[in-house]
């Protein structure tokens, strides 16, 4: 274990000999990741594999019972609240959208630690919450216009389509500006030309992407890198060229043959 | 949506402020005082709209938070007796000061329980709060309660202003103010986060709102609200006893808010509106059907309960969104601003 962070850990986010037990059950065993800034790394791995506990060990709903989290050298200890003042965002798998809120709204939810003012300009309708308030608006509609649902910014969530529920979802975690996105499955449930536009937003993305997916065609298209799980345990890690021609892959996971995109 | 936010809300108060004053030299003696009752429920339903409407959180306290407003506006107020008409301003903030405490405390506990956790506990708070009276039988003066000394109306209104023409203009100030504050606030940032948190806790976390303080302060502007609703309340009794906050307040207050819609301000204004017109509604009829005095006697209590269970039935038959859905719906072609 580095004693050392400072200098020894690099930037981005680094995940050393992460382990997580829920009683008996071994969830994550000994994971060790690295997303350097700007890449685009995968995770992919049977049903129960452990990639969402991945993703929530990083995002604070679990606490790891072994190994280090580093953010940019420093240890990371994470609450999700606090998250996107670090510049992480998540989706969730589904679309997790607050029904009672607009698309707009929803988005605004996100850019929230953007906001200049508090609780005593709001209360008193100071014109400098106004302010504060239309440039969180126009960041919203900046980030739904990249997602290319600028149009329904006035709708329920629940009025539109799936799959631009899941470009909403997008929109609100791209709002916060991240460093690093953590997507969580944002090909399910989507068809094939939805999944082809979903994987050139993400090539066009300028920062780091961790995905989660089970569509195999977008994550050999989008991910640099791409770590395997099985049961909790790491079985392999790198490029899509040699993962597609691992054999302990090919048998764990993406059966015999391999769609080449 | 272009302007000043607070332009915007004091162009619809002032109006409002117009028609109760109009109303206050209208009405006669009783109307006024009734008035004047609404302005005080308006302060609570208004609150506890914010709480359990927009924040998901059920309170079946917030009798007990009108009662702490209620006993520290009493004793701010006979112990500074007599020292002139501020001291009512003094002792109202001092109701509004205590309760937030109060519901800061409750808020922290209420943070961590969820559905009928959360009502139990509040309910729990509403049977306790007014027993305390007796436990501390000095101060609170048991079931008698305490008399609130008030000063008569500034004399620069007249030697012969009535006195609850000055009631109404006290507890509707509270109440525009209250409106005032509170639309302010939910319509930026703190009501988004709010409502964000009432919908999904787990995505909310993610978009960077903290659940627990969203809560706590949801919690603490509603007690807030009703503390300067209890202070109006002893205000216009100029008295306060345990038995004022009953249990059954808790609930009325409850369900006036869902009857006039959860959430909506507009719709606290209706379910304030009830609360008054309701029972004296069902006191008039009553009178009006002659029954014997033991079921007379019987029916003094329930009936006004049972016409608002009624009330709450039918309203959410026709309009699940309550009274304030009325207006949305007909509005439903213009798109939102």
């Amino acid at each position: 274990m580095p004693s050392s962070p400072d200098s020894a850990a690099p930037p981005g986010l680094a995940l050393q000999n992460i382990g997580v037990r829920f009683g008996g059950l071994v969830a994550l065993d000994d994971v060790s990741l690295h997303v350097p800034p700007g890449r685009v790394v995968g995770v992919i791995g049977p049903n129960g594999a452990g990639k969402t506990t991945l993703f929530n060990v990083v995002c604070g709903f679990v606490a790891p019972t072994a190994g280090t989290l580093t953010l940019d050298g420093r240890p990371l200890r994470p609450q999700p609240h606090r998250l996107t003042r670090l510049g992480i965002a998540r989706t969730l798998q589904g679309v997790g959208q607050f029904a009672g809120l607009t698309v707009l709204e929803n988005v605004q939810a996100g850019a929230g630690h953007h906001a200049r003012t508090g609780f005593a300009s709001a209360l008193f309708g100071l014109s400098r919450a106004d302010r504060d308030e239309r440039r969180l608006r126009d960041e919203a509609h900046a980030a739904l216009e990249r997602c290319g649902v600028g149009h329904r910014a006035h709708l329920r969530p629940d009025a539109l389509p799936y799959a631009e529920r899941k470009r909403v979802a997008l929109a609100r975690a791209l709002v916060s500006r991240p460093r690093l996105l953590l997507l969580d499955e944002p090909a399910g449930g989507l068809g094939a030309d939805e999944i082809r536009e979903l994987g050139a937003l993400i090539t066009g993305l300028d920062c780091a992407v961790l995905l989660v997916e089970h569509h195999m065609d977008l994550v050999m298209a989008v991910c640099q890198e791409i770590l395997v799980l099985d049961f909790g345990r790491p079985v392999a890690f790198g490029t899509p060229g040699v993962i597609r021609a691992d054999p302990v892959v090919a048998e764990a996971y993406l059966g015999a043959e391999v769609e080449t995109p | 949506m272009t302007g000043r936010t607070w332009l915007r809300h004091l162009a619809f108060l002032l109006p409002a402020a117009v028609a109760v004053l109009a109303l206050t030299y209208l009405l006669p003696p009783f109307r006024t005082y009734q008035l004047a009752t609404v302005g005080a429920y308006l302060c609570v339903t208004a609150g506890l709209t914010v709480l359990t409407g927009l924040n998901g959180q059920l309170s079946l306290g917030h009798g007990a938070l009108m009662a702490t407003g209620a006993y520290t506006l009493a004793l701010t107020q006979n112990a500074l007796a007599g020292r002139g008409q501020w001291t009512l301003l003094v002792s109202t903030a001092a109701a509004v000061v205590v309760t937030t405490a109060v519901g800061a405390v409750i808020g922290c506990a209420a943070a961590r329980l969820r559905g009928p956790y959360l009502a139990g506990l509040t309910l729990a708070v509403a049977v306790v709060v007014p027993s305390v009276t007796s436990t501390f039988e000095s101060v609170f003066n048991s079931d008698q309660g305490l008399s609130v000394a008030l000063d008569p109306p500034p004399l620069a209104l007249g030697a012969t202003f009535p006195y609850e023409r000055w009631q109404a203009w006290l507890s509707w100030a509270g109440a525009l103010l209250t409106l005032f504050l509170l639309a302010n606030l939910v319509r930026g940032r703190f009501g988004r986060n709010l409502r964000a948190v009432r919908d999904d806790e787990a995505a909310a976390r993610l978009a960077g709102i903290s659940v627990a303080r969203t809560q706590v302060s949801a919690f603490v502007v509603s007690a807030a609200c009703a503390g300067l609703g209890g202070a109006l309340f002893a205000v216009l009794a100029q008295s306060v006893s345990p038995g004022a906050f009953p249990l059954t307040l808790s609930l009325f207050l409850l369900m006036a808010v869902v009857i006039g819609g959860l959430g909506s301000l507009t719709g606290a204004v209706c379910g304030a509106v009830l609360l008054v017109a309701l029972p004296a509604a069902t006191h008039s009829l009553t009178d009006a059907v002659h029954v014997s005095p033991a079921v007379a006697q019987r029916l003094e209590g329930n009936l006004p309960l049972a016409v608002f269970g009624v009330v709450l039935i039918v309203v959410m038959l026709a309009l699940p969104g309550g009274l304030a859905s009325l207006g949305r719906t007909l509005r439903r072609e213009r798109p939102d601003p």
